[in-house]
C-alpha cells in the first residue's frame, strides 16, 4: 500500500508540526507514505468563494502529483472532503476516481489501516473542536441534528491516548466561524462564533483545543492570543502521535 | 420601507455592537434549536419522516402542473375562487380589486410570508386600505414598523422590555410593564375588537391538498381562524409550492413542521378550509413570483420544497448571531439566502456568501433541502454573472495562479512568513481584517516542504 500524503498549503507555511506529527505517525503505524514534494492547495479557497474555475490549476497539480497512489491521506478534514466533492468538476472524470482514494487522516487509522491501539500520551484537559466539514461532509462524527446512533472517529482515537482528559462541551458540534474567506469577509459575526466556541471550551476547563482541522484552529489561536489565554490549540495528529516512542525531528 | 443598501457583512457588524445583544439572540435561538432536538429524538422515524416528506415534495415539484390543475378543479368545486398571480405586483392587485368589490378598507390578516415577499402591506397601504396583522409577534413588528425578522418567530429580536414600551405607546398598558402575561392579555383584547369588525380577512397557506381541494393553515394563536370565521370574505394567498398530492400525506407534514420550528408537537390549530359558509366568499391567489423560474434551475428547483418551519434559522450559527434583518429580505437565513437570489441576484449577491457552508442548516431541514449545497452552487453562479467585487475577482485570480504553481508558491510562502517575522506591521494593521481582533500565526522557520527535503530528501 502507498500512501501519498496531502498537506493542506496553510500547514505547509505556517504549521509544519502538524505536517510532520502526521508523517511520524503514519511512519510508526508501518505506513510507506510520501510527500509529493511539488503539492500546493487543494483548491478549496477560490471555490468556496465562488470562483471554482480558478481551483482547476490546483486540481491539474493535484491529480498530477497523487495518480500513482492507492490512497492519499491529508490531515484536514475540510480539503478532503472539497477534494471528494469537486475534483471530478474540473474535467477530469474518470472510473476510477482520484477523489475517492483521499482520506482525512483520522479515518484513514479508524476505516482503513483499522488502528486499535496507540502509544502515544498526553497528560492533559482537552476539548474537542468538531470541524464541520469533517463531521458533516465526511461523516467523522455523529451530528448532533440527526436522529442516528453515536459514533466519533476521532473521538475513539483519542480514547486510545494515555493520560488524556477529554472534557465535554454545552454545544458539542457548533461551527466556530472560519469558513475559508468568510473569515475576513464577514469578520465581526466569524469573530464572535470563534469567541463564543472558546468560551465554551474555557467553561469546561480546556487546557487545550484540538480537531481534526487546523484551519478552524488556526482561528481560534489567532482570537486564543489577542485575549491573552493560556490555552492552546493543537492538532489531533500532534496529540496521537504525542509521547510514547515517537520523535520529534 | 427604507431602501437598503448595506449588505450582510455590514449589517452583521452592526448588529455586532452590542455583544450583550448577540449573546441573548444566540441564547434565545439555540434555545429553540435545543427544544426542537429533545422533541426529534423522540421519534425513531424521524429521518423516515424527513425522508418521506422529501420525497413527496419532490413528485409534487415534478409534477406541479397536474396537481395544480388537480387542486384548482377541486378547489372550485368547493366553492371556492381560484385566481392565478403571475408575480407580486398581480397578487396585490387580485387582493386590492377584491378587497374594493367589497368596499372594504380594513383587512385583518394572519401570518403569511408570502405577502411579506410581495409587500402586500406597504401596496393596500399606499392606497389606503388598512392591513391590521394578528399573529402576536407579526403585530409587535407592525407597531415597531419593522419588518419580520424570522418566518416563524417574526419579532425573536425584540425583548419583552421593548414590548412593553410599543404596547404602551400604541395599547395603552402602563408605562415599564414587560410581564408576558399583560402583554399578550393587552394584545388579545385589541385584537378581538379587529377580528369582530373586519369584514375581510387574509390567511396564508401552509398545505394545499390537490386530491380534496382544501388548504391547511397552521397557528399557535387561533388568530387565522378568528379572522376567518368572522370576516365576510377570507383570501387565502399560497405559493403553487405549497401542495401536497393526497390528504393522507398532511400527517407526515404536520408532525414535521412544528417539531422543526419550535420543538412542539404539532401547531395549536391545523386548521382546515374546504368550502365557504354561507354567505362567506373564499378566494385562493395561487401565486408564482419567480418560483418556475426557481424550478426551471436545476440545482436549486429543490429549495421549494420549503415548508416554511425557520429550524435553518435557529440552528444556523451565522443567523443567530447577525439577526434576521441582516440578511434585507422576507425570507432570512440560510432559506433565505438560497430563494432570495432567484428573485433579484444583484439585490441579494451578498447571501450566499453569509455562510460557512457548516451544513447545521441542511441537516435540520425536514424536508432535506441540501441548503449549504445550494449556497456553494449560487456564489459559482453569482460570481459567472460578474456580481463579485472586482478587489475580490482580483484577489482570487492571483490566489489561483500562485497556488497552481509549486515554485510561485513556494516563494510567497517564503515571503509570507519572513514578512510576519522582520516586517509585521506590514500585516498585523487596520487593512488586514483577520487581524482585527485575531493574531496573526507564529511564522515558523521553515515550511513542511522544506523539512521534507531536509529529513526525507531521498524519498
Amino acid at each position: 500500500m502507498k500512501v501519498g500524503l496531502f498537506i493542506p498549503c496553510y500547514v505547509d507555511q505556517f504549521y509544519p508540526g502538524v505536517a510532520i506529527a502526521t508523517l511520524q505517525l503514519l511512519e510508526k503505524l508501518g505506513v510507506d507514505v510520501v510527500y509529493p514534494q511539488n503539492q500546493t492547495c487543494c483548491g478549496q479557497p477560490m471555490a468556496n468563494s465562488g470562483f471554482q474555475d480558478l481551483s482547476k490549476g490546483c486540481s491539474d497539480l493535484f491529480i498530477k502529483n497523487f495518480n500513482e497512489f492507492d490512497y492519499i491521506v491529508s490531515p484536514s478534514g475540510s480539503c478532503v472532503l472539497y477534494l471528494r466533492e469537486h475534483l471530478s468538476e474540473t474535467g477530469h472524470h474518470n472510473p476510477d476516481y482520484l477523489g475517492n482514494k483521499v482520506y482525512e487522516l483520522t479515518s484513514f487509522l479508524t476505516d482503513v489501516l483499522k488502528v486499535e491501539t496507540l502509544t502515544a500520551s498526553f497528560p492533559h484537559k482537552v476539548g474537542m473542536h468538531i470541524s464541520c466539514h469533517g463531521q458533516r461532509g465526511l461523516h467523522l462524527s455523529s451530528m448532533s441534528e440527526l436522529v442516528a446512533p453515536g459514533f466519533s472517529k476521532p473521538g475513539s482515537l483519542l480514547n486510545m491516548v494515555k493520560d488524556i482528559e477529554m472534557i465535554e462541551l454545552s454545544r458539542i458540534d457548533e461551527c466556530c466561524g472560519f469558513g475559508g474567506t468568510f473569515c475576513v469577509t464577514e469578520e465581526a459575526v466569524s469573530v464572535k462564533m470563534g469567541k463564543d466556541r472558546i468560551a465554551d471550551h474555557l467553561l469546561h476547563g480546556a487546557e487545550y483545543i484540538t480537531g481534526a482541522d487546523m484551519s478552524c484552529l488556526m482561528h481560534l489561536e489567532g482570537i486564543l492570543k489577542r485575549q491573552g489565554s493560556n490555552v492552546k490549540v493543537i492538532h489531533i495528529a500532534e496529540i496521537l502521535n504525542a509521547g510514547g516512542n515517537g520523535s520529534n525531528n | 420601507m427604507e431602501v437598503i443598501t448595506k449588505d450582510h457583512a455590514e449589517l452583521a457588524e452592526n448588529f455586532n455592537r452590542d455583544e450583550e445583544r448577540v449573546n441573548w439572540h444566540d441564547e434565545t435561538l439555540w434555545w429553540v434549536r435545543q427544544k426542537r432536538d429533545k422533541m426529534v429524538h423522540q421519534l425513531p422515524e424521524w429521518e423516515q419522516l424527513r425522508e418521506a416528506a422529501s420525497a413527496i415534495k419532490n413528485n409534487v415539484l415534478g409534477n406541479l402542473h397536474n396537481y395544480l390543475q388537480q387542486f384548482e378543479a377541486n378547489a372550485q368545486a368547493n366553492g371556492i375562487t381560484v385566481h392565478w398571480a403571475a408575480d407580486a405586483a398581480e397578487h396585490n392587485q387580485i387582493i386590492h380589486r377584491l378587497l374594493n368589490e367589497h368596499q372594504v378598507t380594513r383587512m385583518v390578516k394572519s401570518k403569511s410570508m408570502l405577502t411579506e415577499e410581495c409587500g402586500l402591506n406597504e401596496y393596500l397601504h399606499e392606497h389606503g386600505i388598512e392591513v391590521i396583522d394578528s399573529d402576536l409577534g407579526e403585530r409587535i413588528v407592525q407597531l415597531a414598523k419593522e419588518p419580520p425578522s424570522h418566518i416563524v418567530l417574526p419579532c425573536i429580536h425584540k425583548k419583552k422590555e421593548e414590548i412593553g414600551e410599543l404596547f404602551h405607546q400604541y395599547l395603552g398598558t402602563p408605562l415599564d410593564v414587560s410581564d408576558p402575561q399583560v402583554l399578550t392579555e393587552a394584545a388579545r383584547g385589541h385584537l378581538r375588537e379587529i377580528f369582530i369588525t373586519r369584514k375581510a380577512a387574509l390567511t396564508g397557506v401552509n398545505f394545499a391538498i390537490a386530491e380534496t381541494g382544501e388548504f391547511v393553515v397552521c397557528t399557535n394563536e387561533g388568530n387565522a381562524d378568528m379572522g376567518a370565521h368572522l370576516a365576510d370574505i377570507h383570501i387565502a394567498s399560497m405559493g403553487i409550492e405549497k401542495l401536497i398530492p393526497e390528504k393522507k400525506h398532511l400527517g407526515i407534514f404536520l408532525r414535521l413542521l412544528t417539531r422543526s420550528a419550535t420543538g412542539q408537537p404539532i401547531t395549536t390549530y391545523s386548521s382546515h378550509f374546504k368550502t365557504p359558509r354561507m354567505g362567506q366568499q373564499m378566494h385562493i391567489v395561487l401565486v408564482d413570483n419567480g418560483r418556475t423560474v426557481q424550478l426551471g434551475r436545476e440545482d436549486f428547483r429543490n429549495s421549494l420544497k420549503c415548508i416554511r418551519c425557520g429550524a435553518c434559522m435557529n440552528t444556523c450559527p451565522v443567523y443567530r448571531r447577525s439577526g434576521g434583518h441582516s440578511y434585507h429580505n422576507a425570507v432570512a437565513g440560510p432559506i433565505g439566502s438560497i430563494l432570495a437570489p432567484n428573485l433579484d441576484m444583484e439585490k441579494y449577491k451578498d447571501l450566499p456568501f453569509a455562510s460557512t457552508l457548516c451544513g447545521s442548516c441542511t441537516n435540520v431541514c425536514p424536508v432535506k433541502i441540501d441548503i449549504h449545497d445550494q449556497l456553494y452552487k449560487w456564489r459559482q453562479v453569482l460570481v459567472k454573472k460578474g456580481l463579485a467585487p472586482t478587489g475580490k475577482t482580483i484577489g482570487m485570480k492571483v490566489m489561483g495562479a500562485t497556488l497552481s504553481s509549486p515554485t510561485i508558491y513556494r516563494l510567497a510562502g517564503k515571503m509570507g512568513r519572513w514578512t510576519l517575522k522582520y516586517a509585521p506591521f506590514a500585516v498585523n494593521n487596520s487593512f488586514n481584517p483577520w487581524y482585527k481582533h485575531r493574531d496573526m500565526p507564529e511564522p515558523p522557520e521553515q515550511s513542511f516542504g522544506e523539512w521534507y527535503k531536509q529529513n526525507r530528501g531521498s524519498k
